[in-house]
């Protein structure tokens, strides 16, 4: 594998779409399309206080890798794939993931975006507690 | 033989720590551990039918076999992103 045309981490600072699109900015690239997860306020009519997100950093890390392998075997347009989830305590409104895609052109570039973020929530070994307000808190998952 | 088991999120929380040494006898599979697990830990009963497993980064099946110094990790249903 490549590392500079698949950049993935996982981290406990604070994550900005913006820091990540800069990095796969280069000649050959006319199009980034990005996904940017943001903590919601409610679940289900209920008022979120904050998320707390635990992930096996070393597993998660590599599986984000792998994602990015997937997309570049699927589809060869695409140049970079940069996965940066955040971990540990967010309040409502912060970045918790950003998934950044290059390519030439934008053709491929939307339908390999919605297969990160799917793949992402299917394997990727990272976990999110829900604390609301009234107290109470769950760990959330797809299902 | 010596496995280090690693455990996250509710599973986590339930049994109080977020590691384990446990000795096996040599040869044993992911489902031996488990069963030697939950007989020492019975809180972890309620999670092990939604549980995957990781043996050294990498998502294995019940009958894998594991070997000294295997990391096992116990993965309840992810939920990133």
């Amino acid at each position: 594998m490549d590392d500079t045309r698949n950049r993935c981490e996982v981290t406990q600072a604070p994550i900005s779409a913006d820091e990540v699109i800069v990095r796969l900015i280069e000649p050959a690239v006319g199009a980034v399309v990005t996904f940017v997860g943001v903590v919601r306020g409610q679940t289900e009519g209920r008022r979120t206080l904050h998320l707390e997100y635990e992930a096996y950093p070393s597993m998660a890390e590599q599986t984000l890798r792998q994602i990015g392998d997937e997309i570049q075997g699927r589809w060869p347009s695409i140049r970079q794939v940069a996965i940066v989830h955040r971990v540990g305590r967010l309040a409502v409104g912060q970045t918790a993931v950003v998934i950044a895609l290059s390519a030439a052109h934008r053709a491929e570039t939307f339908d390999a975006l919605r297969y990160a973020i799917d793949r992402l929530k299917e394997i990727t070994p990272i976990w999110k507690k829900e604390v609301f307000v009234d107290g109470e808190a769950e760990w959330r998952s797809e299902e | 033989m010596d496995v280090n088991v690693r455990l996250f999120a509710a599973p986590r929380e339930a049994v109080g720590t977020n590691e384990l040494t446990v000795t096996l006898p040599d040869g044993a599979t992911v489902a031996e551990l488990i069963q030697q697990l939950t007989e020492a830990h019975p809180v972890l009963k309620a999670y092990v039918r939604f549980l995957s497993v990781a043996v050294n980064r990498a998502y294995v099946g019940q009958q894998t076999e594991l070997h000294d110094g295997d990391e096992v990790a116990l993965l309840p249903p992810v939920g990133g992103g």
